[in-house]
C-alpha cells in the first residue's frame, strides 16, 4: 500500500487514514482510480490509493506532463475516472450527476491556478466574491464569518496583505503576486473544506513565493481547510505535512 | 434565479469590457433593424396611403371594361380607358334612389404634364381620402366661372401659379407636341392643401369648361375656319355628351352589392361599377411579389449583421477560455457557461435593436416631412404595429439562436479545457 506521506515535515505526526471506515476523516480519498484520456491506449493515471487527511497540507510534486492537472480535475469533479472512486469530504464525487458535481465543487473546493487567475472585467472584490455568487453554501458561510460576503472578502483581502487602496485598481494592473493573493482570497472565501492550488507560486520570485505560501497556509489553518498544493519545487516540502510525488502514487507508467 | 441575474451581470460586464470591438457589431445590428423595420413601416404606410387614396366613394362607374383599368385611370390618372360612359347613364344613376351623391369626372387634357380633371363643384365636398379627410383649400375657392381652374398642391408648387394666375390647357396628355387650347385661357381661383394623393398633381376645371374648350374641335383637332370666342361659349349647350367616370356615394353602404349588380346589368348601356377598396386590395396583392423581394433583401442584411455578432463573440472566446475555467472552478456548470455566452449575444442583440429603433425614430422625425412633401408618403412616429412586432420578435429569436453558436462552442471548449487552460 502506498501511503500519502513520503517526506514528513514538521508538525504533529498524524497517521494518514488507513481504513475505508475512516474516510469521513479524509479530505480526499482516491481508491483504485484509473483514468484514460479519450482515444489514448494507455491510462494516464492509475492510483491504487491516495488520501489526504482532513486538515492536512499536502505537497504534490511531479514533472510537468505527469498528470498533476488531470488528477486535480478528477478531484474537482471536472473529469470522472474510468474506474475507481473519488471521495471528497466523505462524498463520492464521481457518481454524482454532472450538475451536482459542479455544485459540489463550488460548495467544497477553492481553486488557485498558476497564473491568470482573475476575470479581467471584474473588480478585485467581485473576483473574490465569484464563489459566493455561484454557491449558496459559500455565500452563507462567508456571511457567517464576516457579517456579509462583501465584508468577508474585504477581511480576507486585508489578511492577505492587499491594502484597500489597491482594490479600485483594475485587476489587469496588478502585479502577479497581488493577483495570486486575490486568487487565494477567492479560494478561501466561504471557507471551503478543501483548497487546491495548482503551482500558484511558479510565477513568483523566491522571496514572494515563501511569503505567499506562508499566508496561504496560515489562512488554511485558520479556516481548518485541507490543502493540496501542486508544485515541482521540492524545496517547499518542509512547509507541508506531507510530500507526495505523483510518480510514486501513479502506477500507470510502471 | 439569482444565479441567472449574476450570469446576466457577468455577460454585461464582459461585453462592456470589450465595448470598442462590440460597438461595431451593435451598429451593424442597429442598421439591419432600421432597414427591416423601416421598410416594413414604409410598406405598410404606402399600402395604407394607396388603399386610402379614395374613401367614402362607394362605387366608381364607367363604361364596361376592366375594373382595375377604370380605377387606375379615374383615381390615379394612370393609363387610359377606351370608352366613356354616356351622360344619360350619369343622370340615370344619379337619380337612383339608393344613390346619395354622384360626381362625374372627365379626363384627357393636361397642363405641363399634370392631368386636368373636369368635374363639378360637388367633387370638392364629396371626395374623401384617408378614411374621413375632405379636401381643403389652402387658398381661394372652387371654380365658379366657366374658365376657372383649381390646382392641386403639388401642381401649384411645381408650376408656381398663384391665385389669379393665367394658364392654358393642352389637348391630350403628355409633355410635348400637344396642341394648346390657347384661345381660352383659365384663371386660378383655388389652391388645394396637400393630400398625399394623386389629387395633389392634378388641375380641376368644370365639365362645362371642358366642353367649351373643345367647341369647334373634332377628332382631336380644331376644325379649320371655326373659332369661337371665349365670351360666346355660354351661348352653346355645354352639357357633356359623355364622361370618363362617375364617383358615387350610396345612402346605405350595405346596399353596395345590389347597386353594383344593378349597374353592371344596366339595360341601356354596358357599364362597370367598381368598389374602390376591393379593387385596390386586388391591385396591392399583385404588387406583393415586390414586397416579398424587399423583405428578403432586408432579411439578408439582418443575417449579415447576425453573422458579425456571432463572429465577434467567437473571436473573443479564445482569450476567454481562462475566464471560463475560473468560473468552472468556482462551481459554474457547463450549462452556466452556455447561459453566460448566449446572454451576452442576447444583450448585444437587444442593444443593437434598441439603437436601430432609435435611429429609425430619428430618421422618421428628420425625413418624414420631406417624404410627405415629395412622395406623399405620410410616415408617422408611432409605436410598432403588428407586422413590426412580428419582425422584431423574429430578429430577437434569430439573434438568440445565433448566440447559441458561440455558446455551444464555449460549452465544448470548457468541457475540454476543464480547469487547465495552457495559456
Amino acid at each position: 500500500m502506498i501511503l500519502a506521506g513520503g517526506d514528513r515535515g514538521g508538525g504533529p505526526a498524524k497517521t494518514p487514514a488507513a481504513g475505508g471506515q475512516e474516510f469521513q476523516r479524509d479530505a480526499v480519498l482516491l481508491k483504485d482510480l484509473v483514468f484514460f484520456w479519450p482515444g489514448q491506449a494507455r491510462a494516464t493515471l492509475r492510483i491504487p490509493r491516495f488520501a489526504v487527511p482532513s486538515g492536512g497540507k499536502c505537497l504534490l510534486s511531479g514533472p510537468s506532463g505527469s498528470g498533476k492537472s488531470t488528477l486535480l480535475s478528477l478531484i474537482g469533479g471536472i473529469l470522472t475516472p474510468n474506474a475507481g472512486s473519488v471521495t471528497v469530504g466523505g462524498q463520492v464525487v464521481n457518481t454524482l450527476a454532472g450538475a451536482r458535481r459542479d455544485a459540489f465543487r463550488g460548495d467544497n473546493i477553492g481553486f488557485i491556478f498558476q497564473q491568470f487567475n482573475l476575470v479581467p472585467y471584474l473588480s478585485i472584490r467581485e473576483n473574490v466574491l465569484i464563489p459566493c455568487r455561484l454557491s449558496a453554501r459559500r455565500r452563507a458561510r462567508a456571511a457567517e464569518r464576516g457579517g456579509s460576503p462583501e465584508k468577508a472578502a474585504a477581511f480576507l483581502l486585508e489578511r492577505l496583505d492587499m491594502a484597500p487602496n489597491l482594490w479600485r485598481r483594475p485587476v489587469t494592473k496588478l502585479s502577479v503576486g497581488q493577483q495570486q493573493r486575490v486568487a487565494a482570497a477567492r479560494a478561501l472565501i466561504g471557507s471551503p473544506p478543501l483548497i487546491i492550488a495548482d503551482e500558484p507560486t511558479s510565477a513568483l520570485d523566491a522571496e514572494h513565493r515563501l511569503d505567499f505560501l506562508r499566508l496561504l497556509i496560515q489562512e488554511c489553518e485558520s479556516a481548518r481547510a485541507s490543502l493540496i498544493f501542486v508544485s515541482h519545487d521540492q524545496s517547499l516540502a518542509r512547509i507541508f505535512n506531507w510530500h507526495v510525488r505523483l510518480a510514486e502514487l501513479n502506477t500507470a507508467g510502471a | 434565479m439569482s444565479r441567472f441575474w449574476y450570469l446576466l451581470s457577468l455577460a454585461g460586464k464582459s461585453a462592456w469590457n470589450r465595448k470598442n470591438t462590440l460597438v461595431l457589431v451593435i451598429f451593424s445590428i442597429a442598421l439591419s433593424t432600421t432597414l427591416l423595420i423601416g421598410l416594413e413601416r414604409v410598406r405598410s404606410q404606402m399600402r395604407e396611403n394607396f388603399i386610402q387614396t379614395v374613401s367614402g366613394t362607394d362605387l366608381v362607374v364607367g363604361a364596361r371594361g376592366s375594373s382595375l383599368q377604370l380605377l387606375l385611370y379615374a383615381i390615379f390618372h394612370l393609363g387610359g380607358i377606351t370608352n366613356n360612359m354616356g351622360w344619360d347613364s350619369v343622370r340615370r344613376i344619379a337619380s337612383n334612389r339608393e344613390v346619395a351623391w354622384a360626381v362625374p369626372i372627365s379626363l384627357g387634357d393636361s397642363h405641363q404634364g399634370f392631368p386636368v380633371v373636369a368635374t363639378t363643384r360637388d367633387f370638392f365636398t364629396h371626395y374623401h381620402y384617408q378614411r374621413d379627410k375632405d379636401l381643403r383649400f389652402a387658398q381661394g375657392e372652387p371654380f365658379a366661372g366657366i374658365f376657372d381652374v383649381v390646382l392641386g398642391a403639388g401642381a401649384a408648387r411645381k408650376t408656381g401659379y398663384a391665385l389669379g394666375g393665367k394658364l392654358t390647357i393642352s389637348h391630350g396628355s403628355g409633355r410635348s407636341g400637344l396642341t394648346e387650347h390657347a384661345d381660352k385661357p383659365f384663371s386660378v381661383t383655388g389652391l388645394l392643401a396637400p393630400t398625399g394623393t394623386p389629387i395633389d398633381n392634378s388641375l380641376y376645371i368644370s365639365l362645362e369648361a371642358m366642353e367649351a374648350i373643345h367647341l369647334g374641335w373634332q377628332g382631336g383637332a380644331p376644325l379649320p375656319g371655326v373659332h369661337i370666342q371665349p365670351e360666346r361659349v355660354l351661348k352653346f349647350g355645354l352639357t357633356p355628351k359623355s364622361v370618363t367616370a362617375l364617383l358615387t356615394g350610396l345612402k346605405s353602404r350595405a346596399r353596395v352589392f345590389a347597386v353594383q349588380r344593378e349597374i353592371n346589368d344596366d339595360q341601356h348601356e354596358a357599364l362597370t361599377g367598381v368598389m374602390p377598396g376591393v379593387a385596390l386590395d386586388q391591385l396591392w396583392a399583385m404588387l406583393h411579389t415586390g414586397e416579398t423581394a424587399l423583405l428578403l433583401i432586408s432579411g439578408l442584411v439582418t443575417a449579415t449583421g447576425l453573422a458579425g455578432l456571432v463572429s465577434a463573440i467567437l473571436a473573443g472566446l479564445g482569450e476567454r477560455r481562462r475566464e471560463l475555467a475560473i468560473l468552472r472552478s468556482a462551481g459554474a456548470s457547463p450549462r452556466d457557461i452556455v447561459t453566460l455566452l448566449s446572454l451576452e449575444g442576447v444583450l448585444l442583440m437587444t442593444a443593437g435593436v434598441l439603437f436601430g429603433l432609435a435611429m429609425l425614430c430619428l430618421l422618421i422625425a428628420g425625413l418624414g416631412p420631406l417624404l410627405a412633401e415629395s412622395y406623399g408618403l405620410g410616415l408617422r412616429l408611432s409605436p410598432p404595429e403588428r407586422g413590426e412586432w412580428i419582425l422584431l420578435g423574429g430578429i430577437m429569436a434569430v439573434g438568440f439562436l445565433a448566440s447559441l453558436i458561440p455558446a455551444l462552442r464555449a460549452y465544448r471548449l470548457s468541457l475540454a479545457d476543464g480547469l487547465s487552460v495552457s495559456t
